[in-house]
């Protein structure tokens, strides 16, 4: 494929130069040329990081874009970069592979970059984007409940400028976004780990690799000597978006872990479920599984804390 | 062709070189269905219906034609009329009538110039449908007031007052039941259901397809067997076998599922509507998925007697088979081999052949032992476990021997069950101690094997190389086994031969690689023509020493005088003699053309160890041990590699594989991401024992191995997970929100 070398530049793809139905392939090189694309379209569009869904969902004939906007040539888009509080910037079109590479990422955030590192297969990783798993808009998104746990935020870039909004407040239901016309994401921003942290996602699967997390948890706390004195709590799969459960916290902050408070745990992760039968498994099922997971993952969460070896 | 006792040691069988095939299938030069392309070729895509069960009021492709580059929209008014019983199904299968069967069955067809301008072509056909009442579950299809898939599609079998959605009726017996039930201590009732499988092989199928106006035709395309591609797709269009060559690619995978056709007619149609010119076309996963065969779903009921100490004295199965919108469900072989491990003196099974809105189920691996043995083997566990028994003793007990009455009728023939189940017994993963949670099962399975149409030839070169060629496609390694096989035969190295696989032109009809034949069947061929290359190259010797042919021997690749008495000759080897060959009286070759009947049937016993994890109901395969009667191991690495095959497969539709249709009667799951076949890392290392007892019906004892293999997982892993669990499941797959709905209620209880 030719490549292009401007924002102007776009190319026309399609099914066959015969016939009317094409599509606009766009490379823009800044997010506000991009947003500015965007806010100029007229029908399906997307924007194509690693493109593992959109090109998936392309070839599925589940979503046939009319303009597809490429933002892999922006400058900085794959950096990895720590901020001077110890906070970490991540470009879009970082890929899996590149955070599973990253050693002081991982001691920060092991939980966070599990989530991402559980996507897909090795060859998807080389590919596959925090941001695209989060704009995909999927409920059961493996890297969105880390990142919410975490408290992570994201840069906005649309047509009136950039703002930054809480990772949370990005989903609004299944395939859906609260992204306007003309906005998207410019990059996501991690907090400063600090001192006695620890985070860990957990997900079900029947398998062991190669499928979507029927449930999943993230957890992110911090501890003084053996006590938790922050915590978030977040599960995936179990309703439209990713789910903040601010009970389920509030049951282990001023506790030790123990017994009682993770059986408080386990009932409020039941309880914020709110989730649909399907072909990956039964209301039932998801409800009791949250419980088992979020238990799971704390007590994970609460050794990394402690700063044992996982 | 029996047996050959002149044959104690081999020098070859039993080795483990690499396979002729190997680099090219490696490196990626190996041609598979889609990697074939013609000059000026179109390109196809098939227009499938998305509701369950519709009738098709009219269907307007004329915006479709409109595009430019579009050449041909085919119809089922493009096929030939006429048809009946399988050729009909076949036909009506690849492309529907009056009325579309399933969510994905074909109703139009396109050829454009491009893929994805084919693709869009399609989605502009208009098709008018008038929706109908769909089914798709067996026992509903059963139930009065179920839609009627095909009135009139029930064969004379069926007795009265049966919903005409039950094609088929199968009734098998034996002794007395009632007094067999009256010896027993214990008796076990129980019901059971298995969901359909798909055969999940990696490769979809692909052709490349070009039929002229003068009604001769190639087809290039992946399939196990060719001759039976070129019956059905001449029958599909109306013209003779002969004018049809069907040229087989290498084949990713298998298991039963490509003996049939599902779009090689609808290419065939689009290109004779083209004007001859070449069709390609390849589906995608989704289509396999919603259109091509998985295996038949049951709904069955076991009832077992058994005394005290453990001796079965009465048994007895319905077994209800959905097979999708046609008849073909494999009832008879469900049925048949349900008890077949065991020698019971009263036993009686029926069985059913139903339709439903599914696609047409197509043979997967032993089709219709796995079911079977699923609902038998887990009641025979139960049993044991009941009374205390140890479940490889309880099959020593009972298990079948040479000589004993079959459950289904014939004479057992001489078989390795003891055997396994001794080799089961004594292997170190039948003692490894388990943790909490965990649990072990057993069970054991067969497969009959299969003879059928088999031709081969075999033909020396100038240089003494030998060129074999057989009609069955190298699915499992049976290149490598052929090529063994015609090197022992004639006692030259391996490397000297190389198997090919012939186009439908250049051999007699040969049946697929399927019923675990190619080994056996092809393999005989190749032996005999392999013998009748030796005995006219003994000739040759025999008249360059001017000597009687009978006075000449043939000995590791040399003909020699046969003795003292025969005269003093410095022996002359093969390509001596085929160097010579056009002086002295020309080419050397040999062929062979029968339908082998002594086949030898296959048992296995399998032992497995789960953990099932409480509060998730995920289990876990920790270890898995094969054990299976070979006959003879012709490349034991290829026959292990059979026996893991099988049980990940068999673990695959125990745990977690399904077709899971919605109530529009739509598949919910066709993409592997969904269809949860299991990935390398669910799996432990499949461990295997070939046990090894000789086929009287082969030359060299070769069995057939590729099928038995599936049978026994599925009653394995539900064994091993009552173990673990204390709850014994009767319906597959064992998905965890089953297992975990199944420990709760339990706990319960």
């Amino acid at each position: 494929m030719a490549s292009f070398a401007n924002s102007k530049d776009s190319a026309k793809l399609g099914g066959c130069p015969d016939h009317g139905d094409l599509m606009n392939y766009h490379t823009p090189t800044s997010f506000s040329d991009a947003s500015a694309i965007a806010s100029a379209t007229s029908g399906v569009t997307r924007f194509l990081a690693g493109g593992t869904d959109v090109l998936v969902q392309l070839r599925s004939d589940l979503v046939t874009p009319d303009d597809l906007i490429d933002i892999k040539h922006i400058e900085g888009v794959k950096d990895i970069t720590q901020r001077a509080d110890g906070g970490w910037d991540l470009g879009v079109a970082v890929a899996g592979a590149e955070m599973t590479e990253h050693a002081a990422l991982i001691a920060d955030w092991p939980g966070l970059v599990e989530g991402m590192d559980l996507i897909g297969s090795t060859q998807v990783q080389g590919r596959a984007t925090l941001v695209g798993n989060l704009c995909n808009g999927s409920p059961a998104a493996d890297s969105v409940p880390g990142m919410v746990a975490a408290g992570c935020t994201v840069t906005v870039t649309g047509p009136d400028g950039s703002r930054k909004v809480a990772v949370e407040d990005i989903p609004a239901g299944p395939g859906r976004t609260t992204l306007q016309k003309g906005e998207l994401i410019s990059k996501v921003h991690i907090p400063a780990r600090g001192e006695n942290g620890g985070d860990a996602y957990l997900r079900f699967i029947p398998r062991t690799e190669m499928d979507i997390a029927v449930v999943g948890c993230a957890v992110n706390l911090r501890i003084e000597g053996d006590i938790i004195t922050e915590a978030r709590v977040v599960m995936g799969a179990v309703a439209p978006t990713v789910v903040l459960v601010n009970d389920a916290a509030t049951a282990i902050i001023g506790s030790t872990l123990d017994e009682t408070a993770l059986d408080a745990l386990a009932q409020a992760a039941t309880a914020a479920c709110n989730p649909i039968d399907d072909k990956r498994g039964t209301i039932e099922f998801r409800k009791d599984v949250a419980g088992v997971l979020a238990k799971r993952a704390a007590k994970i969460a609460y050794g990394r804390a402690k700063g044992e070896a996982q | 062709m029996a047996l050959d006792g002149s044959k104690p040691q081999f020098k070859l069988l039993g080795t483990r070189p690499n396979r002729p095939d190997g680099l090219d299938k490696v490196t990626g030069r190996a041609r598979y269905g889609a990697d074939l392309n013609a000059p000026g070729q179109l390109h196809g895509a098939i227009l499938r219906s998305p509701h369950a069960h519709a009738r098709i009021v009219s269907i307007d492709a004329s915006k479709a034609l409109a595009l430019k580059g579009v050449k041909a929209v085919v119809t089922r008014a493009d096929f030939a009329t006429g048809l009946t019983g399988d050729d009909w199904n076949m036909q009506e299968n690849c492309m529907a009538g009056e009325k579309a069967l399933y969510d994905g069955h074909a109703v139009a067809a396109v050829a454009a110039t491009t893929p994805l301008l084919a693709k869009d072509a399609a989605k502009l056909i208009e098709v008018e449908y008038e929706i109908l009442p769909h089914v798709t579950d067996v026992d509903e299809a059963m139930k009065e007031g179920a839609p009627v898939i095909r009135d009139g599609a029930a064969d004379y079998s069926v007795p009265d007052g049966l919903h005409p959605n039950v094609v088929r009726y199968y009734e098998n017996g034996k002794g007395d039941l009632e007094a067999g039930f009256a010896e027993a201590d214990l008796i076990v009732e129980r019901s059971f259901k298995t969901e359909a499988a798909h055969q999940g092989y990696i490769e979809p199928h692909a052709c490349l397809a070009q039929l002229g106006t003068d009604g001769q035709g190639e087809l290039w395309c992946c399939t196990q067997g060719h001759w039976f591609v070129r019956q059905m797709c001449t029958a599909a269009l109306g013209i003779e076998t002969s004018q049809l060559k069907v040229t087989p690619s290498e084949i990713g995978g298998g298991f039963g599922g490509k003996t049939t056709v599902f779009i090689d007619p609808v290419a065939l149609a689009l290109s004779r509507k083209a004007g001859g010119t070449p069709v390609k076309l390849v589906m995608s996963r989704s289509e396999v998925l919603r259109a091509t065969g998985p295996t038949a779903s049951a709904s069955m009921d076991i009832k077992m007697g058994m005394t005290k100490d453990g001796r079965i004295t009465a048994a007895s199965g319905v077994f209800r088979m959905q097979g999708g919108a046609f008849p073909g469900a494999p009832v008879d072989v469900t049925t048949d081999l349900a008890f077949a491990n065991y020698r019971i003196e009263n036993v009686h099974h029926v069985g059913y052949d139903v339709m439903t809105n599914r696609p047409k189920q197509a043979a997967y691996r032993a089709p219709g032992a796995p079911m079977a043995a699923f609902a038998c083997e887990s009641v025979v566990d139960e049993m044991a476990t009941k009374l205390g028994i140890d479940p490889l003793d309880i099959r020593l007990k009972n298990g079948v021997v040479e000589g004993d009455r079959s459950t289904y009728g014939p004479k057992v023939k001489k078989v390795g069950l003891i055997e396994t189940l001794e080799a089961a017994k004594a292997h170190p993963n039948y003692a490894a101690p388990l943790g909490p949670n965990q649990g072990r099962g057993v069970a054991s399975g067969y497969w009959m094997n299969w003879g059928g149409d088999t031709s081969a030839s075999v033909a020396i070169g100038e240089d003494g190389a030998v060129a074999v060629t057989v009609g069955t496609p190298d699915i499992g390694g049976s290149r490598a086994s052929m090529a063994l096989m015609a090197a022992e035969t004639f006692g030259i190295p391996y490397e000297n031969v190389r198997v090919h696989i012939a186009d439908t032109a250049s051999l007699g009809i040969n049946e697929p690689t399927h019923g675990s034949r190619a080994t056996f069947a092809s393999g005989l061929a190749v032996i005999q023509s392999a013998k009748e290359c030796i005995q006219k190259m003994c000739v040759r010797a025999a008249e360059k020493w001017d000597i009687d042919p009978d006075a000449v021997t043939w000995e590791d690749g040399f003909a020699k005088p046969s003795g003292p008495n025969a005269g003093d000759f410095e022996p002359l080897s093969i390509a001596e003699i085929a160097g010579e060959m056009s002086d002295t009286g020309g080419p050397i070759a040999g062929h062979f053309e029968a339908n082998p009947g002594k086949f030898g049937g296959s048992f296995g016993t399998h032992v497995v160890d789960v953990e099932v994890d409480p509060e998730t109901g995920r289990t876990t395969i920790l270890r898995y041990l094969v054990v299976q009667d070979a006959g003879k191991a012709i490349h034991p690495s290829y026959v292990e590699g059979q026996f893991q095959g099988g049980a990940v497969q068999g673990i695959g539709w125990a745990l977690n594989e399904e077709y899971v249709y919605g109530p529009d009667g739509r598949l919910q799951n066709p993409i592997f991401l969904d269809y949860r076949v299991p990935v390398a890392s669910d799996l432990p290392m499949i461990d295997t024992v070939i046990v090894e007892v000789p086929n009287p019906g082969h030359p060299y004892g070769v069995r057939g191995v590729g099928e038995t293999g599936i049978t026994p997982p599925l009653p394995a892993i539900a064994n091993a997970v009552a173990a673990a669990t204390g709850v014994r499941f009767t319906e597959l797959p064992l998905s965890p929100p089953k297992v975990l709905a199944g420990i709760k209620a339990a706990k319960h209880a």
